[in-house]
């Protein structure tokens, strides 16, 4: 028995002085491939409005003949707006009929942008960035209450259908840590109270106003300027007498 | 619209990625550029600018490792497998994308090689599961060997929180690839090989990442006649055969090299059995026919080898049922019908499966006992110069030169299914070349763009009388490599004649007006593997006019296409079968003698090129079956008109008698007396106002054409896949 227990206490001593890595298993919150469902199936019809029509005309005049290919992820991009923020698998179908391209090509483009959503999400797609800077800023706790509120789980649709959460990686809006990008508006500087006006607006299909929730315009000190207060010295300053006019 | 990716376009423009050995005659002698010198572990090698790391280092006898490049396919440069060192490059390069520079050292032994090639083996075996000894591909992956061979010695892979690794669901992709898609190390060989070469693009990859997938995206099966080929192209054991699966380890099984029959081109196989059974049928390099592809007709048919078998010898009894009886019975009993048949009155009939050795041996006995009457099932009109001039039923461009045409013309043939290869050859020209392909027929999926110039058989006569104003006719015109392609079917209308006439008129006049003298226009596909050695030993071609004579006797020689029925025989008439399987011909049939069928025996198919290729036994002919021309050869001597030939070899000499090309095995000779031909042709030059048809025109046509496949049920399944595919939305 104190055998036992001592190759016991060897086996855990073993494991944890051994440096070994393994990265954890990752699973990616959406499906690589596609399963036909009442929302999504190649038998719904997908039809660009006549506006967008315009637009793809447009989009594709961009491209010299034998490269039309390269307006796919715009094609893409139209399609998904048209669709309330995700690419039904009849869009994709489409965009692959009006580039004259295997529909696999398209998938392909389509799987590999995580900003292609290929299941029905909510009017409101709430993307929370997690990241490191924004993390620190306090990121969980407005993710919290982004959850709270709305219901919802992240990478789900709240229950009444009107958002959708993903956790998202960084944004590029650290100085203005945390935020969050509701459709294709960012919101920052964000405290737990700011989220909760901003999903109750949302709630009443009002629109928030984007941007800083500091009071800052962009992304200047909150302070005022520390450095570069004065004014800019004019054209020729240090400029030797020699070469002035 | 650029047929190959911008990429291949720009950086593969090298002859030698297009050509890959040097087989081919009418390779552009192209102005060589001057050859750099590179060093390959400080061996000189002067290659010519453009050549990669990788074949310079092969020109050497250097393998480097690799998993996702292949000569045949675009490279894709993404499994890092054959990084090496190059001197004065801070990191090693990947040898399979690098082009070499002058003067450039390439070490593949040194140890920052060694190390990268392990690095990435490691990485490969991280999310590779360790499943070798349930895997099909066991013993022959690549995987296996690399990691024996450059991997580490050692694993540093721990599964501390038993989290598994990565986990990838499996695709459905038909009834003929088994899919275990955890164990991909998404090399994209396949993917590649389906859009380059099968010109069906349903693979691609999804997702990015460690969450990227190989696959279809949508539950699709891989529609095309081509799809075997990505087993042998997948390096490890995400796609293997499903027929085969389980069945049995590479080191169990005896090869055999042989050649298929299934379509008349004359593919060279490997097949492979084990405790006399064929397990499997794989490619084997010929580029001169079918380069490392085979047909799933001619790879998976074979387990039709084991089914519908003819195993004794059957004599109708008096009630009319066939039963089991010996041979001496047998053979007697065929005999004494024989014998008492005026010999005008004895018919025989060889079918699609048929080898030249007993094509000749029924000849010489039928000729023997006073009969003229032997013939093929297939037609061909027998007017202006017939079968007497090899070029008039051949195709004399040959099947590789195809690749150099610049212009190709298919009339009344659906050569993607009649002959996949001469297909796929096709459609490489199209893609690497430039080559248009125009056709006359019903409209098919070829696989690649043509021009569709209607399905009317006048436009031949317009075309070859040069009446015609489409644009089809200018570009032939103006062609330097011209190939026109007639399919052997449409011969056997009663306007045959006249669209042979007009296909020969118009390919000459071309072929007339060619700088290169030595390239030959006109081509006459035929549709079966025998056709060609019948045609060349004497045969008449089709049966139409011998049977309205009310035959006594019928003797078919594996006639299965239904060509004879028992209704158009009269009542008397005694029909003797003699081949492999229970099929249409057994089924009408008064006497049945068992042959063996093409892995059985040594026999020799002339392909449609007309190039002599024998086959190997690699397994001993089921029950009581037997060589086919030794059948022929016992029932001689009871007949009283010996055969004379006791072996095989003899047998080939009597073959190199009638024509030295039956035994010239391997050697393909350029046909003449084109001029000749045109000349007798002249006169049948009717005008003609039919439609052409062919008779495969979808993949499901394709599956089950003659007794082997249609006694597959592997072909079977590939039917029943592809009709539920088409129901499918994707």
């Amino acid at each position: 028995m104190l055998s036992s227990l001592r190759s016991g206490v060897q086996g855990l001593w073993r494991a944890s002085s051994r440096a070994l890595q393994t990265t954890s298993t990752l699973q990616h919150d959406s499906l690589f491939v596609h399963r036909d469902t009442p929302e999504d199936n190649p038998n719904i019809a997908f039809e660009f409005t006549p506006e967008n029509q315009q637009r793809i005309d447009a989009l594709l005049a961009i491209y010299p003949e034998g490269h039309k290919r390269g307006a796919m992820i715009p094609l893409l991009d139209l399609a998904q707006r048209q669709n309330g923020g995700w690419l039904p698998i009849s869009a994709m179908h489409k965009v692959a009929e009006l580039l004259s391209l295997p529909r696999m090509r398209v998938y392909e483009v389509a799987t590999f942008y995580t900003m292609f959503i290929r299941r029905p999400i909510g009017k409101y797609h709430l993307q929370v960035c997690t990241t490191t800077p924004c993390w620190l800023r306090g990121s969980d706790a407005v993710l919290k209450a982004i959850v709270d509120a709305t219901g919802c789980e992240v990478g789900g649709n709240s229950p009444c259908g009107k958002f959708s959460i993903s956790e998202v990686e960084c944004l590029g809006a650290c100085v203005n840590a945390p935020m969050v990008q509701v459709n294709d508006d960012y919101y920052e500087d964000l405290t737990v109270e700011d989220t909760k006006e901003i999903i109750e607006k949302l709630k009443r299909d009002e629109k928030p106003k984007p941007g800083p929730r500091s009071g800052r315009f962009a992304s200047e000190p909150l302070g005022g300027l520390t450095s570069l207060t004065e004014e800019p010295t004019g054209p020729g300053y240090g400029l030797q007498d020699g070469l002035k006019a | 619209m650029l047929r190959q990716p911008l990429t291949r376009a720009l950086a593969l423009s090298s002859s030698s990625r297009i050509a890959p050995l040097g087989v081919r005659r009418y390779a552009e002698a192209l102005a060589q550029p001057e050859k750099v010198e590179v060093f390959i572990d400080d061996k000189p090698v002067y290659v010519p600018p453009g050549t990669t790391v990788l074949q310079a280092a092969a020109m050497v006898g250097v393998e480097i490792p690799r998993f996702c490049y292949h000569e045949r396919l675009a490279v894709a440069g993404n499994c890092r497998m054959c990084l090496v060192e190059v001197e004065k490059s801070p990191k090693p390069v990947a040898a399979c994308a690098m082009p070499v520079m002058k003067g450039m050292r390439v070490k593949t032994t040194s140890d920052l090689t060694k190390k990268a090639r392990e690095g990435v083996m490691e990485f490969l075996l991280v999310n590779h599961p360790l499943d070798c000894p349930i895997c099909d591909q066991g013993g022959e992956c690549d995987l296996q060997d690399q990691s024996m061979a450059f991997g580490s010695d050692k694993s540093r892979f721990t599964d501390i929180h038993f989290s598994g690794k990565r986990a990838v669901e499996d695709k459905d992709v038909g009834p003929l690839i088994k899919t275990i898609m955890t164990r991909c190390i998404h090399c994209t060989r396949c993917i590649r090989f389906a859009s380059e070469v099968a010109g069906v693009d349903d693979f691609g990859t999804t997702g990015r990442g460690t969450d990227m997938q190989v696959g279809t995206y949508v539950e699709k099966m891989f529609l095309s006649e081509l799809s075997g080929n990505i087993i042998d192209l997948c390096p490890v054991g995400a796609l293997t055969s499903k027929p085969y699966s389980f069945a049995a380890r590479p080191w169990e099984t005896r090869r055999i090299d042989s050649v298929d029959v299934l379509d008349p081109l004359g593919s060279n196989i490997v097949v492979a059995t084990r405790t006399n059974e064929v397990l499997r049928i794989l490619p084997r390099t010929n580029e001169e026919i079918n380069e490392e592809w085979l047909s799933d007709k001619s790879r998976f048919a074979c387990d039709g080898l084991k089914r519908q078998r003819l195993v004794t010898p059957m004599v109708a009894d008096s009630r009319g049922n066939l039963t089991p009886v010996e041979w001496e019975d047998a053979i007697v009993a065929a005999a004494h019908a024989i014998r008492d048949c005026p010999p005008n009155k004895l018919v025989a009939i060889a079918g699609e499966l048929a080898d030249a050795e007993s094509l000749v041996a029924l000849k010489d006995l039928v000729n023997r006992l006073g009969g003229e009457n032997v013939c093929t099932e297939q037609y061909f009109p027998m007017g202006g110069s017939g079968t007497d001039l090899r070029s008039s039923y051949l195709l004399n461009t040959k099947i590789a030169n195809v690749e150099d045409a610049d212009f190709v013309l298919l009339i009344g043939t659906n050569v993607r299914f009649e002959a996949p290869l001469l297909n796929a050859r096709i459609r490489k020209a199209f893609i690497h070349k430039e080559t248009d392909v125009a056709y006359i027929g019903p409209k098919v999926d070829l696989t690649y763009e043509y021009t569709h110039v209607g399905d009317s058989a006048s436009i031949v006569k317009e075309l070859a009388t040069g009446s015609s104003n489409h644009e089809v006719l200018k570009r032939l015109q103006s062609a330097k490599r011209p190939v026109v392609i007639l399919g052997a079917d449409q011969l056997k209308t009663s306007e045959g004649s006249a669209l042979l006439a007009f296909t020969q008129e118009l390919a000459l006049r071309l072929q007339d007006k060619l700088e290169d003298k030595e390239w030959k226009v006109l081509n006459v596909l035929q549709r079966t593997a025998s056709q060609v050695a019948a045609l060349d030993v004497g045969y008449k071609p089709g049966v139409g006019a011998i049977l309205q004579d009310g035959p006594k006797v019928v003797y078919l020689l594996g006639a299965d296409a239904g060509v004879v029925t028992r209704e158009s025989l009269p009542k008397d008439c005694v029909v003797i079968y003699q081949g492999h399987h229970g099929d249409v011909g057994a089924s009408i049939a008064d006497v049945v003698l068992p042959g063996a069928a093409y892995t059985e025996k040594r026999g020799t198919y002339v392909n449609a090129e007309g190039r002599a290729q024998q086959t190997l036994p690699a397994v001993t002919p089921p029950g009581k079956a037997r060589e086919d021309w030794k059948i022929l050869r016992a029932l001689s001597e009871v007949l009283g008109a010996r055969l004379p030939y006791d072996t095989l070899d003899e047998v080939r000499h009597r073959m190199a008698e009638i024509s030295p090309s039956l035994v010239a095995y391997g050697d393909v000779q350029n046909n003449n007396y084109f001029a000749q031909a045109r000349v007798l042709a002249q006169s049948l030059q009717k005008p003609v106002s039919g439609k052409l048809d062919v008779q495969l025109k979808q993949l499901e046509d394709f599956f089950m054409t003659d007794a082997i496949s249609r006694a597959s049920p592997t072909m079977a399944k590939c039917v029943q896949a592809v009709l539920k595919q088409k129901q499918s939305p994707y």
